[in-house]
């Protein structure tokens, strides 16, 4: 197949937004850390951004927004199984919590 | 099928055309197959990095001790003020922009501009190589200090352990991408690309669809930094 033919080229400026959001977001994630925000909040921006990043990443530096569903659905459906394992693991972990709390403390 | 199915040069767009591709007993995937392959490599290594990071939350949620605070353990001081995370802040905007010259470097490469895709490459590697050069800095700052994988000074023994795995697994995938783009860059500079020279390796003919794979993944390599970045040092 032309190498040409499924490919859409963004214009330079597409790139160089992303590049800018890119540096702010990282910026912004930077200050919530010394802020001394703390608990929910901090977590939740901290994630918030992070996947804003990574969203930005993915759909425009690797060109995911211009791909066909097929090729979307491909990469992006399996990892939704890690927030599963995720999930599952948090408990075992909160069960090992408080398992050594009760048996091993003191 | 209706006779009046759209031609396969202009195929539909969204849910559509994704049945389309699926149940058209054809190719389904309308890429280049090095595109394709790269994006399951790609996905095979989400898993891969996503099971380190799991296991660090496994670590740091069961844990009676306390866990180090990332903020002191990685600062820098830097005449007498002590500034938390600096070298890390530091190398993620090293990182974010080495992503954007690999960005333009496709970008360029498509437009059959030689120089500009070489240079571009050669600059990404300079700033990849500069990032795994601050991260040998950081483990040898933290070695001196004491942290091994089975004990450090502050705190719950694990945090060695995950750092070096994790910090280290993403640091090779960081050089072997400098590697490979300084390879790339010398085919673009010798004009291997636009000859379509076959490859020492594999035979296969130069095309500059193949800084975009490489672009993928040295753009995962950045996005695999922005969950490390949060998940292990910000958190």
């Amino acid at each position: 197949m032309d190498q040409h033919n499924s490919h859409h080229q963004p214009e330079l400026r597409v790139y160089l937004k992303v590049w800018l959001w890119l540096f702010v977001l990282s910026v912004l994630s930077y200050l919530v850390d010394i802020s001394g925000i703390e608990g929910l909040p901090k977590w939740g921006l901290i994630t918030l951004f992070m996947l804003l990043k990574a969203g930005l990443i993915v759909a425009f530096f690797m060109h995911m927004a211009w791909e066909r569903l097929s090729l979307i659905y491909t990469v992006l459906v399996p990892p939704a199984v890690l927030l599963f394992l995720a999930v599952l693991m948090a408990m075992e972990a909160n069960y090992t919590l408080v398992s050594r709390l009760a048996n091993l403390a003191g | 099928m209706a006779s009046n199915e759209p031609n396969v040069s202009s195929p539909r767009q969204g849910a559509p055309g994704f049945i389309h591709d699926w149940s058209a007993e054809r190719r389904v995937f309308n890429v280049p197959w090095g595109k394709a392959m790269m994006w399951l490599f790609i996905l095979s290594d989400v898993f891969i990095f996503a099971c380190f990071l799991v296991g660090y939350m496994v670590l740091r949620m069961s844990t009676v001790e306390p866990w180090p605070d990332a903020s002191e353990v990685f600062a820098l001081t830097i005449a007498g003020q002590s500034i938390p995370l600096l070298l890390i802040a530091i190398m993620t905007f090293i990182l974010i922009s080495s992503s954007g010259t690999m960005a333009l470097a496709v970008k360029y490469g498509y437009a059959n501009d030689r120089r500009k895709t070489a240079v571009l490459l050669l600059i990404t590697a300079l700033l990849g190589a500069s990032f795994v050069g601050m991260q040998a800095f950081e483990w040898a700052i933290l070695i001196g200090e004491g942290v091994r994988p089975w004990e450090n000074p502050w705190g719950a023994a694990q945090f060695g352990a995950v750092f070096f795995l994790i910090t280290g697994f993403h640091g090779t995938h960081v050089t072997i991408g400098v590697i490979f783009i300084v390879i790339m860059a010398v085919k673009v500079m010798r004009g291997s690309l636009d000859g379509q020279r076959p490859g020492f390796l594999t035979g296969r003919k130069g095309n500059y669809g193949m800084v975009e794979s490489l672009g993928l993944y040295w753009h995962f390599v950045d996005l695999v930094w922005v969950f490390i970045f949060a998940f292990f040092y910000l958190w």
